[in-house]
């Protein structure tokens, strides 16, 4: 490829730039494999280049031509009015949803709570991720650290507990759960592992009259799920509950059944979806390893064997190597085996450790050292030839241009041990699928997999979960599930895979009367609030009992209250508006500004207080009778509708953004109103 | 509706020398009709405080009965404040000015309380050089008695339901100028760019400082007959070029051409700077001040900006030579100075 000035690489893709002008970016598409019509990368090349050279050559005449206004250059040209038809437009204003990989709509659900409607909170949850009573435990939660009040407050809402109070309040959901036709469409898939990305795709197949087929190797269902976390953080009874309810929905269960030839199952269905996970720890090769075995354990795999109950102690001196959250597993887990001396080493500073923060928090309250820049140099054995500890050496971190760079320092420190526990990644391991059916894999031995369709070079083959990019968390398998089962209702409706169901949008006034809007704005200011424990010491001694208790219904109504609503959008229509500056007034966060237009980078440095958040947009009106525009930064306002409320001519107003991103329960459910 | 503004702030909110926010200047949320002029006036004056790092303890807020009266709730929280009875504020003013000078008096009035009920007491602060701002938030309408003709509703201008206006208007700023008044200016509560400054400068000067605020009711008085709602004020607006407040000690950053700009010093030392309409004006001849008022209003014009400061004036307490020193700071020995010193005063007299 000659020239990538305009281009980027990602998952095997040349992208197209966001930094190009839209109405180019929206001639050629994103994703030039799918501009280029041509799946295979090779061939795509050649066709991509001339794409890029007419493409550079028609970017070049319409600069030149000032004249045309078609196109506008970022950062030269006035802003332009924000488009809010766009459905995207306050998806994004709602951080939370928008950071989360299902999109589920947090604030709706946060407010159900609120109105101790806990079994619509848990079937909106259920609808959009599946696993609400799971994730409500363990998510990695990308919603809280994009929440809002993180920026206007101090820590997030407690999304992902108040998750869990949906299903902890529950009352019985069957009733609501979609129907399922008992004259089937004909069409049977084979869903491969039953994970939570298998186990989305049979949920959103099944309402649609697919015959699902779920093969899994253990004996019993969940994947990762089941096998990986340990039950002191998601009970069995949870995670039976929610699994079984999709297989009671009627898919096929078949346990125990490795597959072992992808070849053998592909022509007994009409799609094939693999849902295997990653489940090849890495290994550490260094002096020692295989002397040591014995006593030497990959982490994903001792934890299966804990929680099909084959492992049932460890020896008294404990090593974990592994800075993420299986380190954190392992750890947490062999003290309730029984060690009493468990230390958790990792390479890197402790700053820069892959586990999240709260799960890092939690083994080091139960008492685990973590010992960091610790490098693994030597398994040591005793005399009898037994593991009696390792050798490590200790790191330095230096950076430079914001790149780390390891340094060892040459010290090296000796730690005692009976047993060591390596969790130090893992990758996707496909010995069962033939190299010669058509499924095409890239340098990294993973499968070459769309972005978009979850499809691979093989039509009938799709993969999701941590099959097909690696190693990721439970959302994004759902997420996958849900893409990967349009792709396959498509495939199997004959319809363009890249023909995709739109959102459900909906933006919807909330006005009730003179001041009064259909929402409580009356947040609480108070601070996060904490989820009560159960004693360390009786945790410490039992592998199943729940270290979280969840909120009592008091604590989730109060941290519901925190939620700032940023699904109440504030709408403003320039031909209402006086411009007597009440909304700039009474705002509280400053995000309101009337001022002449200027390019992006010159309106955020006027505003009131000046936007740095690149992250968040600002919401550009049509021109006033001043020949001013109205400015609001999206980035601090707390949906509080004070603008609304002192707006003498409801030129502000606030409007409800429903946001349902496509899946096929959607479909599901439009279809169920035509029959009746 | 809501009664309390969200106590969180922005976390970039620029900060003052006293290291506060513009937010900590607020007073409770406003139950003015939404999009009144005064809420926007409080906003300017909150602003004005804000910038002039003014300590809201050393502010007193004076007001009397009307809309305009009730907006001293909506700013300056920490301030000292007396609601007066209807056009007696400026007499409040007078007597605490007298009692302690050195705080900062701010009288919030409105059309109807300066220029009906209480003209006369407006008229003998001005002629005693009070040292104050007095703000008349200034709508043409009585809004709180729903919206029957005030003083300074203009001839041609009919009220909401219609009627005609009977009697001419009273021009609050000819007659300040005419009764004495050190600083004079005339503004519109849709312009903060102009307002500021010009509060600014009010707040900086001593002496009695008039600011004529022309605050649309968007209740009574902003339909389309109407000589003082926000498209009216907009498409007659004169304004009398750039004011810039400039504080002691800061250097002016505009530069206007020679003879179009001109520079008034205050008794602190800071300075305004005004670009001129004409070169022939000048702010400081108070004739020049009244012909301009009365051409502009002739061509149906509502000339805006500062329109006169006299900046070596007298304020009431130098005229009246009180004591520097508040009243309630005098000790014993100071109010009572003993048989000598009184014999000193009987010899004088004798």
């Amino acid at each position: 490829m000659s020239d990538k000035k305009y281009l980027f690489k990602r998952n095997n893709v040349w992208w197209v730039k966001l930094a190009v002008p839209l109405s180019l970016r929206s001639e050629l598409g994103y994703d030039l494999r799918r501009t280029t019509g041509e799946k295979d990368l090779d061939k795509a090349i050649p066709i991509r280049d001339k794409i890029i050279e007419e493409f550079k050559t028609e970017f070049q005449i319409r600069k030149v031509n000032a004249d045309d206004k078609g196109i506008v250059l970022r950062g030269t040209e006035h802003m332009q009015k924000t488009d809010i038809s766009d459905p995207q437009y306050f998806h994004k204003v709602v951080d939370c949803q928008y950071a989360c990989p299902a999109h589920t709509n947090v604030p709706e659900y946060i407010r159900l709570i609120a109105q101790k409607k806990y079994d619509d909170a848990y079937m909106l949850n259920w609808e959009s991720n599946v696993f609400p009573g799971i994730l409500g435990r363990t998510c990695d939660r990308p919603c809280e650290p994009a929440c809002r009040r993180g920026r206007t407050h101090d820590k997030p809402v407690a999304i992902c507990r108040l998750k869990r109070v949906t299903y902890d309040y529950k009352n019985d959901i069957d009733p609501y759960l979609p129907d399922i036709p008992k004259v089937k469409n004909g069409k049977k898939i084979g869903l491969i592992g039953a994970g939570p990305a298998s186990l989305t795709v049979a949920r959103d197949l099944l309402p649609l009259g697919y015959e699902v087929t779920i093969f899994e190797k253990d004996n019993k269902p969940g994947g990762l799920m089941r096998t990986n976390i340990p039950s002191f953080r998601l009970p069995a009874e949870v995670l039976d509950e929610e699994v079984y309810r999709i297989i009671k929905m009627g898919a096929e269960l078949k346990t125990n059944s490795y597959i072992d030839s992808l070849e053998k199952v592909i022509d007994s269905f009409d799609a094939v979806f693999v849902g295997t996970g990653a489940p090849k720890g890495k290994d550490l090769e260094i002096p020692g390893r295989k002397e040591a075995s014995e006593n030497i354990h990959i982490g994903i795999d001792w934890l299966t064997s804990i929680a099909f109950e084959h492992t049932k102690s460890i020896g008294k001196k404990v090593i974990v190597i592994g800075g993420g959250n299986t380190a954190m597993d392992c750890c947490r887990t062999a003290i309730r085996l029984g060690a009493d001396d468990v230390k958790v080493t990792v390479r890197s500073p402790k700053s820069d450790m892959k586990a999240s923060d709260w799960e890092l928090e939690e083994a080091i309250d139960e008492g685990i050292p973590i010992l960091d820049n610790t490098s693994p140099k030597e398994f040591l054995l005793d005399d009898e030839g037994k593991l009696k500890g390792m050798k490590f050496e200790k790191m330095e971190a230096q950076y430079t241009d914001g790149k780390r760079k390891l340094i060892p320092t040459g010290e090296e420190i000796i730690i005692e041990c009976d047993d060591v526990l390596l969790a130090i990644g893992q990758d996707n391991a496909f010995p069962w699928i033939e190299k010669n059916i058509g499924i095409d894999f890239n340098e990294w031995d993973c499968p070459i997999v769309d972005k978009t369709t979850m499809q691979s070079s093989h039509p009938k083959v799709f993969f999701g979960g941590d099959a097909a990019w690696g190693p990721e968390n439970i959302i994004w398998a759902v997420a996958h599930g849900h893409q990967a089962a349009i792709s396959i209702d498509n495939f199997c409706s004959e319809v363009d895979l890249f023909d995709r169901p739109p959102p459900l949008t909906n933006l919807v006034s909330q006005k009730m009367g003179i001041h009064e809007w259909s929402y409580d704005n009356d947040v609480s200011q108070e601070a996060r609030l904490e989820v009560p424990h159960a004693d360390l010491k009786q945790a410490l001694n039992d592998l199943k009992m729940e270290v979280e208790l969840g909120f009592d219904e008091k604590l989730a109504l109060d941290e519901a209250q925190r939620c700032l609503n940023c699904d109440m959008q504030t709408v403003f229509q320039e031909k209402l508006c006086i411009e007597c500056d009440a909304c700039v007034d009474i705002c509280p966060t400053d995000c309101i500004t009337f001022t002449t237009n200027d390019t992006e980078e010159k309106v955020r440095e006027k505003l009131r207080v000046p936007a740095l958040n690149l992250d968040q947009d600002l919401y550009v009106s049509g021109k006033l009778a001043t020949g001013r525009v109205m400015i609001k930064d999206e980035d601090m306002c707390v949906h509080c509708g004070l603008c609304a409320e002192r707006c003498p001519t409801g030129a502000w107003d606030i409007q409800k953004n429903n946001y349902i991103e496509a899946h096929n329960l959607n479909k599901s459910r439009v279809k169920a109103k035509e029959v009746a | 509706m809501s009664y309390f503004k969200p106590i969180n702030k922005h976390p970039n909110l620029e900060k003052n020398k006293l290291g506060l926010t513009r937010r900590d200047y607020e007073g409770g949320v406003s139950t003015l009709c939404a999009g009144c002029g005064h809420d926007s006036i409080s906003a300017c004056i909150i602003e004005a405080c804000f910038r002039l790092n003014i300590e809201a303890y050393k502010v007193a807020k004076l007001s009397g009965i009307g809309c305009s009266s009730k907006a001293p709730a909506y700013f300056l929280n920490a301030s000292h404040g007396f609601n007066s009875v209807h056009g007696r504020m400026p007499s409040i003013a007078t007597g605490a000015n007298c009692a302690n000078e050195d705080l900062l008096y701010l009288g919030v009035s409105g059309d109807g309380d300066s220029a009906s009920i209480g003209i006369g007491q407006f008229i003998h602060a001005i002629r005693r050089q009070v040292n104050m701002v007095y703000f008349v938030e200034n709508n043409g309408t009585y809004g709180l008695t729903k919206g029957q003709f005030s003083a300074t509703n203009d001839l041609e201008s009919k009220n909401k339901y219609g009627e005609d206006n009977l009697f001419p208007p009273i021009d609050l700023t000819s007659m300040a100028i005419q009764m004495g008044a050190s600083y004079v200016a005339r503004s519109f509560s849709g312009d903060r760019d102009q307002l500021v400054p010009l509060i600014m400068g009010a707040i900086q000067h001593k002496g009695f400082a008039l600011l004529d605020i022309i605050s649309p009711c968007v209740t009574f008085n902003n339909h389309d007959s109407s000589t003082k709602s926000y498209d009216y004020i907009r498409n007659h607006n004169e304004a009398m070029g750039k004011t810039d407040f400039v504080p002691l000690g800061e250097e002016i950053k505009t530069n206007y051409d020679d003879g179009s700009s001109v520079e008034v010093k205050l008794h602190d030392g800071s300075r305004l700077s005004l670009e001129k309409i004409d070169h022939n004006f000048d702010p400081t001849d108070a004739g020049k001040s009244l012909e301009l008022i009365r051409e502009k209003d002739k061509e149906g014009k509502i000339i805006t900006g500062l329109l006169y400061v006299d900046n070596k004036c007298k304020p009431l307490t130098e005229i009246m030579d009180l004591p520097d020193k508040p009243l309630n700071t005098l000790e014993q020995d100071e109010l009572c100075p003993g048989s000598e010193i009184l014999e000193e005063i009987n010899k004088g007299l004798s």
